[in-house]
């Protein structure tokens, strides 16, 4: 923890507070809780958007799987992206014009359904807890560098300060956390990226002076019918362990075990043991990483950098400055060979052991899809990949949270020209996310335990103040989506189900103490899915939210504006459809069996991204339903137009 | 009773002519990002080849579908904008639902 970084988290946290402090005051009614009166300007809240919609899993969780597994990472840019243009052209104006507070209340205009009023607050609340836990998981990443804090303490400050922030004025503080955090972030992203190419690359990045680049041991070693002999006398083989295809070698020396893994030398039928990182959980509680003891000082180092830059190595590799189009010029030739870091578990008699190995790639695979997404692989490996493509081109303008900011201009063309400045911010942050993401790729400054802190650490490796400062706005970054989040699921439970749906009878200061409670609510569960659901990337969970939303929201709204015949029972089949069969096909993916702690093989659905058949199941339960249940009575009047 | 709208807005005359070109639009975009996609999944190897100013495809496609969703977006907001005020200026929504 370092004073600079505690001061700029504590003026960051007192301005949020104060803003909200100051608008608590003008915050009487429902309207100005839930949608901050209809009276934000278009400008502040395109700028909000991206605030609401750049969240931890933009910043944090994009740049990180960029820096481990490259152009993959990029992917997500796009299709955050793509899926504003589904909101600009089709939603944006409909939805200002038939909502009031929530996207529930767009949806039934038409019906005056409690179907409808039930299955949208319900749909809505499990969108955003989805989206909610990897904020909060973000929030736990960020304060252990910055404050030294544990994860669980990073989870409850976020929860405590975003239940303040909304339980006191609502949307409207909502807002100007957002558009503040979303103007920050796009202008300190823009400082890292340039200095980044600034600095150029090398083969043995150093952090600016301040990390010496650490060399791993490479030791010559022979094979006599499986017994490994170090041709160092000093080490003496401990053990190996053969796991998923690798040999890892367990070597002492000097009252020191070092974990290797065994690799073919460069002599034919040679063998080296190349030195690797590794964390050894004892039956006695205790840790060691890299044979010695953790603690603040014994980390796991940082990782990643260029073995060789368009076939140079050494110090004539080094490029100096280079400019935007260079920098990815540089990491895409095929002369280019990059170190990533992988990890593995297994056991060592009674030991638990992680060991983080590095491996080397070309520049030309690194540069394109294929590390992370089997776009070769086998055919549901690329149907994972085009569920995945799917459900971020169309979940953007089902989530709950981003719909409700079109309640808070005063009408539709100022809705649509917010949508438009949020597609400015957001297109030129997602660029930018290529150049820091590959940036910490090459820069070794990658956490191989948890990529989520890429960006935060490339920026530490500038300086202190550009760390804590990037640190602070992404913590802000959790505070605004997070925010944001929150009034989405509290107008769920405060507008939609008790006023709404149950008919609670409330007058403005009533609804008002619901939304806050509501609030308050949310945020302590928000707390504890945060805790749980540590070290998981936070951009892989938020694909899942865009795959629940695109599934269980975004056929109702297609279909209200374009099929007449649409009824309320075809938009409740839908949503629950949706849901029902994004999240359990999610829930039974190996991605959350590996979550659970089971064998991710045994998981009864083979791929992990719902929406390729969640999304096409909902829009025809839909029709069914729709068709099977119309009668005049049913389409009771027209959209307004 | 229904739940009333937000906004008190008239009948806005350009609306058809919004959600025609809306979906045009969305259409075209559509039909350039399913492009990138299925060519990330039959030719992922053309992804590699440098096309443009040292970028490879990949860099290219992605980096341009960014850049088009926005020249896009500023097109529909132009023309939206014109209709808008050519069918609207004689109606108080068209005073009323503008700028701010």
């Amino acid at each position: 923890m370092n004073i600079m970084s505690v001061s700029l988290f504590v003026l960051f946290v007192g301005m949020v507070l104060v803003l909200s402090f100051y608008f608590a005051r003008r915050t009487r009614s429902a309207s100005g809780y839930f949608a901050a009166g209809g009276n934000i300007h278009w400008s502040v809240n395109g700028i909000a958007f991206a605030g609401d919609y750049l969240s931890a899993a933009s910043f944090l969780g994009i740049c990180g799987m960029i820096a481990t597994v490259g152009y993959d990472g990029f992917l997500y840019s796009i299709g955050y992206l793509a899926g504003w243009i589904v909101a600009l052209f089709v939603v944006a104006e409909p939805m200002k014009r038939l909502g009031k507070y929530t996207f529930t209340d767009a949806l039934d205009s038409r019906f005056n359904s409690k179907g409808i009023q039930l299955a949208a607050a319900i749909s809505t609340l499990i969108v955003s807890i989805f989206y909610l836990i990897p904020q909060m998981v973000g929030a736990g990443v960020l304060v252990t560098p910055l404050l030294g804090l544990p994860h669980a303490a990073g989870v409850l400050i976020v929860g405590v300060i975003v239940i303040i922030i909304v339980a006191t004025a609502g949307m409207t503080s909502t807002t100007y956390v957002q558009f503040l955090k979303g103007a920050l972030l796009v202008v300190f992203s823009t400082i890292l990226t340039v200095i980044v190419c600034n600095r150029g690359m090398t083969t043995r990045p150093d952090q600016g002076g301040a990390v010496p680049f650490y060399d791993y041991a490479v030791i010559d070693a022979a094979d006599r019918g499986g017994e490994l002999m170090p041709s160092d006398p000093a080490w003496r083989v401990l053990g190996s362990v053969e796991h998923a295809g690798n040999v890892f070698v367990k070597l002492f020396r000097d009252d020191k075990i070092m974990w290797c893994r065994k690799e073919s030398g460069k002599q034919p039928g040679s063998v080296v043991l190349r030195e690797i990182q590794a964390v050894v959980s004892r039956t006695d509680g205790t840790v060691l990483i890299n044979g010695l003891p953790a603690s603040p000082d014994n980390q796991l180092r940082q990782v990643g950098n260029l073995d060789a830059i368009q076939g140079k190595t050494g110090p004539q590799a080094d490029t100096g400055p280079v400019g935007p189009f260079k920098f990815l010029n540089i990491l895409s030739d095929p002369k280019t060979v990059i170190r990533t870091w992988k990890s593995d578990k297994f056991e060592d008699g009674p030991d638990q052991v992680t060991v983080y190995y590095p491996t080397t790639t070309t520049g030309n695979r690194i540069m394109r899809p294929g590390m992370k997404f089997k776009v070769e692989g086998t055919p549901i490996q690329r149907l994972d990949f085009i569920s995945l493509m799917l459900a971020l081109f169309l979940g953007t303008s089902a989530l709950p949270h981003i719909l409700i900011r079109y309640y808070t201009v005063p009408s539709a063309a100022c809705a649509r020209k917010s949508t438009i400045v949020a597609i400015a911010a957001i297109g030129f942050f997602y660029i930018l996310t290529m150049y820091m993401g590959f940036g910490a790729m090459v820069n070794s400054v990658v956490n191989p335990a948890d990529n989520n802190m890429s960006a935060p650490l490339l920026a530490k490796s500038f300086g202190t103040f550009l760390f804590s400062m990037i640190s602070a706005i992404a913590f802000a970054t959790v505070l605004g989506t997070v925010s944001g989040l929150i009034v989405a699921a509290s107008g769920a439970v405060a507008h939609d189900i008790m006023d709404r749906f149950a008919r609670i009878n409330m007058n403005e200061k009533q609804k008002v103490y619901a939304g806050k409670m509501a609030a308050f609510a949310v945020g302590i569960i928000a707390i504890i899915l945060g805790i749980i659901f540590k070290g998981v990337n936070v951009s892989f969970l938020v694909g899942l939210a865009f795959a629940v939303a695109a599934s269980a929201n975004l056929p109702s709204i297609i279909m209200l504006l374009f099929w007449k015949k649409t009824t309320a029972k075809g938009i409740v089949a839908s949503i629950t459809t949706g849901i029902v069969l994004s999240v359990g096909i999610i829930a039974l993916s190996p991605t959350m069996y590996d979550l659970y702690g089971l064998d991710p093989k045994t998981a009864p659905i083979p791929f992990s991204n719902p929406g390729i058949f969640s999304i096409p199941a909902s829009f025809l339960a839909l029709i069914i339903v729709s068709l099977m249940t119309s009668k005049p009575s049913a389409t009771l009047r027209e959209v307004p137009k | 009773m229904l739940h009333e709208p937000a906004a008190k807005t008239g009948k806005d005359l350009a609306m058809g002519y919004k959600t025609r070109i809306g979906v045009r639009m969305f259409l075209l975009y559509a039909i350039i990002y399913v492009g990138f996609v299925t060519l990330n999944l039959i030719r992922p190897v053309l992804m590699e080849k440098t096309v443009l100013i040292g970028l490879n495809l990949a860099a290219v496609y992605g980096f341009g579908l960014i850049v088009l969703a926005l020249a896009l977006a500023l097109i529909y907001n132009h023309l939206c904008t014109a209709m808008e005020k050519k069918l609207n200026k004689t109606t108080s929504a068209g005073r009323k639902g503008g700028n701010r």
